[in-house]
């Protein structure tokens, strides 16, 4: 993992490191990275062709970096709650540009996946690969592998209705896009999990060497025997059964939520329906009239705006918000699988800790090496959950408070949109009455 | 005392809302300005439609008299069937409105009616002015109601509402340029005991009887005035898109009252949701009550449409006046083309009798042939009776054309002054509208702002 001198850099003019292509991506189109760091991906490339992306400018590698990082951390500061501060802040991950790729067998989508970072694991300081959710979902369970104690960040839904949701669809692909992005963002930004080999693996190889579920199954093995043999765990600290009760009420909360946002939305897509009927009768009567021909005009067009408005609160709360919510859920039963866990390897503990008393009092065999180890893996474990339960919570407050503030700027949003026409409108009809009383007086 | 004194007309303004009256009735009082130059100010509460819609020549009875519909009580009495039955009188006041502007403040002189006592009025108006567009009561029951609002003809918001639609009915009739000098009117607003036998002393039940059967009576008439065939056609469509736009408001206001609603559920989940927070849980408390709040605006803000709702209302009854109107032309015509037609087929019998020339085949003219005709002296009676007939029906045409071309010239001046009190009164309501809605919009940015700032402190 030594750095060595950068290859192909913009500093040298030539052309820049990207050119790793993943056997999947189409082989015309080059990858490079773009200069600014792009949260949505390239919304106009659409699914199928290759993304129109700036060559980034010659430069050296540390202006062009600190340019990068300037990009990053105002996006940071914008969108993303798991900034850390600048100084300590090395590894930034980004997933965009969606693609379709067709093959005989199957049809999927790719994304491109671009890291930049100064880290010493890392060979360069630029990365660029493409990704199918598959990986994702391979790099986590890795993850949830190889650092049982962390609490790994949800993916999103895996399997999808063939029937019901339209897989490819445009909006289905940018939410779950997001998601991904927020995931290895997450990871990235974690002090534990970003330094894990199979994230260096996954934002670096050509070739992700899948060899799924095999080491994880021989891991669970050992702990779960202990609890499924009928272990009662004898002292579960207080303070992670408060963590359970709290995950239980907010994964209740959630729920809620959920539903109600669920709700809103019918109702508005009814009311959606009942106000274009009533447009439209505005603007059937306005062939009867002729003085009456403006405002019957005006007031139709006032109600189209408001519908046009409507539709797209509409779209936001689904897209945006309902998206997150679910996310959360997820990861409430991430965060609960790993309090399962924690409760696990202290089941263990505490029947390695018994069996060795008995044997002691029996045959004053000494404390097995073993039963040590265990306990230092019980206290471990509580010191890393609870590490990470801080920062969860923390996180959680940033992505509720900028969930929340986001439905209500975009509730603004439409109203002030609805204002705006029905205030054009009056300047309009009265800027018409001071014409025709100008008029009458001449 | 022809001039305008501005407080009626802040005060008797058509369309204004009901907690405004009071108020204003009390301002009204006091205010004295009386220039015809108020006319120009265009005031956004819509005062300048109702002095447009006074005429200039002849001075009518709101400029002599102040009137209001002061309040709405609840009586219990026997019916004509002997039963116990509830219902609303209404107050009217009235004041001379020299004693206004001279700035004395005497007592109104005041009087109750029941709705039923207006319907009567409007009626004995429909039949004696058959050429007028008289102005419609209130709705009797209410209709195009969404959900919420109760159909109970005893609820307080309807019967404020009938209220204020009672007080607009009379000052427009007290402020038309025909209607405002009836007699029946001024006793209506002046003489609470015994204006029901004077109303049926006039004689119009039986003229209201036959209107009714004529209106709905097919019959063809030959030469209709076109301008009254289009005006006809005009008030079916009239009436038509009114009540469309009525039943789509409804539904729409339905909608809008569940979207508002489902809201309030945030305020309950977000006070649940912050118990089990530390930081987070003031935040999200206050929200919740935001969001509580919001749910609960949408009960105004649909109260106030309703008075839309009303104007819209106004001229879907309008309408009908209006195709009343056109009617009585087609039937005036029709009887005018019957009484020609009679003298014509009269001159053509008396012209056969007399010549003894058949013209035209008849009965008599066949009979002769069979069985002979008749004996001279028989003859003769039958053409001095045919002459008088001749005579009469003479007359009557003449009666029928004057009757034909009053009522085409009366209804056409009205229906001219209707059409422009329609537009100017559509007008300012869908401003009212505009207005209505900007006023919602600030109150959701508003609560939005508010929730947004509790969301920011979490």
């Amino acid at each position: 993992m030594s750095v060595g001198t950068p290859r192909g850099l913009a500093s040298s003019g030539q052309k820049p490191i990207a050119e790793i292509l993943h056997p999947l991506s189409s082989a015309a189109e080059p990858l490079s990275v773009s200069v600014t760091v792009n949260l949505g991906g390239d919304k106009e490339a659409g699914l199928t062709n290759g993304t129109p992306v700036e060559t980034s400018s010659p430069a050296s590698t540390s202006s062009l970096f600190n340019r990068l990082q300037l990009d990053d951390d105002l996006e940071a500061d914008v969108r993303d709650p798991y900034a850390e501060t600048t100084e300590t802040r090395d590894l930034f991950v980004t997933v965009g540009d969606p693609k379709k790729h067709v093959s005989t067998m199957e049809t999927y989508i790719t994304y491109r996946v671009s890291t930049k970072t100064t880290r010493v694991e890392f060979d360069l300081p630029e990365y660029c690969v493409r990704r199918r959710y598959q990986d994702f979902d391979w790099l986590r369970i890795k993850l949830e592998d190889s650092q049982p104690t962390h609490l790994i960040p949800p993916l999103p839904e895996k399997f999808v209705m063939k029937g019901v949701v339209d897989r490819f669809s445009e909006e289905f692909v940018e939410t779950r896009m997001k998601a991904l992005d927020k995931f290895l963002k997450r990871i990235a930004d974690h002090p534990v999990l970003s330094f894990n080999p199979h994230l260096n693996s996954f934002l670096t190889a050509k070739d992700l060497n899948k060899r799924q579920g095999l080491a994880l199954l021989t891991k669970v093995g050992e702990s779960v025997k202990y609890v499924a043999g009928g272990y009662k765990l004898r002292a579960r600290p207080a303070e992670f059964c408060a963590m359970g009760e709290y995950l239980d009420t907010f994964n209740q909360k959630l729920g809620t939520i959920d539903r109600i946002a669920q709700r809103i939305l019918k109702e508005q897509s009814e009311y959606l329906t009942e106000l274009r009927e009533y447009g439209t009768v505005y603007s059937s009567w306005v062939g009867l009239e002729d003085e009456l021909r403006r405002p019957l005009e005006g007031v139709a067009g006032c109600v189209t705006t408001c519908c046009g408005a409507l539709e797209d609160l509409g779209e936001n709360m689904s897209q945006d918000f309902l998206p997150v919510l679910r996310e959360y859920v997820l990861y409430v039963e991430s965060m609960k699988n790993v309090l399962r866990k924690r409760d696990q390897s202290q089941a263990e503990y505490e029947a390695r800790l018994e069996a060795a008393i008995l044997r002691k009092q029996e045959d004053r065999t000494p404390m097995p090496v073993e039963v040590e180890k265990c306990q230092d893996k019980v206290e471990c474990f509580n010191a890393d959950l609870k590490a990470d339960w801080e920062r969860w919570q923390s996180n959680k407050r940033q992505d509720f408070k900028q969930l929340l503030t986001g439905m209500a700027d975009k509730n603004i949003n439409h109203y002030e949109k609805c204002q705006a026409a029905w205030e054009s409108l009056i300047t309009l009809l009265q800027d018409k009455q001071t014409e025709d009383k100008s008029s009458e007086t001449n | 005392m022809g001039t305008l004194c501005a407080c009626v007309l802040a005060h008797h303004q058509p369309h204004h809302h009901s907690a405004e009256s009071k108020r204003m009735a009390e301002d009204g009082r006091d205010e004295l300005v009386a220039t015809d130059d108020e006319s120009d100010h265009t005031a956004a509460d819509g005062s300048s439609s109702l002095n447009n819609t006074m005429v200039e020549e002849g001075s009518t009875l709101v400029r002599r008299m102040e009137i209001c519909v002061a309040e709405a009580e609840k009586r219990s009495g026997k019916n004509t069937v002997n039963m116990q039955e509830t219902f609303t009188v209404y107050l009217i006041e009235t004041r001379p409105m020299d004693a206004v502007a001279e700035g004395r403040n005497p007592a109104p002189d005041s009087l109750w009616r029941r709705y039923s006592e207006f319907e009567l009025l409007r009626n004995y108006l429909l039949v004696t002015y058959p050429y007028i567009v008289v102005p419609p009561l209130p709705e009797k029951r209410a209709e195009f109601v969404w959900h919420k609002l109760s159909a109970d003809n005893m609820d307080p918001d309807f019967v404020e509402r009938r209220r204020i639609g009672l007080e607009n009915f009379l000052l427009r009739v007290a402020s038309h340029p025909v209607l405002s000098n009836d007699k029946i009117l001024h006793h209506f607003l002046t003489e609470e005991y015994g204006w029901k036998e004077v109303v049926y002393e006039t004689g119009f039940q039986a003229k209201a009887d036959s209107r009714i059967r004529a209106l709905s009576a097919t019959f063809r008439v030959r030469n209709p005035d076109k301008r009254f065939m289009e005006m006809k056609h005009y008030s079916d469509q009239l009436q038509s898109h009114t009540s469309q736009l009525l039943r789509a408001r409804a539904r729409v206001a339905d909608r809008l009252y569940g979207v508002y609603k489902v809201h309030g559920n945030y305020g309950r989940v977000f006070s649940e949701w912050s118990a089990i927070e530390k930081e987070m849980g003031d935040g999200l408390q206050s929200a919740g009550h935001h969001m509580d709040a919001y749910a609960a605006s949408i009960d105004d803000i649909l109260e106030e449409e309703e008075h839309y709702a009303d104007q819209l209302k106004e001229y879907l009854f309008y309408a009908e006046a209006l195709r009343a109107v056109c009617r009585k032309h087609e039937l005036t015509q029709f009887e005018l083309e019957m009484a020609s037609q009679d003298l014509i087929s009269k001159k053509q019998q008396h012209e056969e009798l007399a010549t003894g020339i058949v013209r035209t085949f008849s009965f008599k003219g066949m009979t002769n042939k069979i069985f002979g005709q008749e004996a001279p002296v028989q003859r003769e009676a039958r053409i001095k009776l045919l002459e008088e007939l001749i005579a009469e029906g003479e007359d009557t045409v003449k009666e029928k054309t004057v009757e034909c071309e009053e009522h085409v010239e009366r209804a056409w001046v009205d229906m001219q002054r209707f059409k422009e009190q329609k537009d100017k009164d559509l007008r300012e309501a869908l401003i009212n509208y505009a207005v209505m809605q900007i006023s919602m919009c600030k109150k959701g940015i508003q609560m939005w702002s508010n929730a947004k700032e509790c969301f920011l402190k979490m």
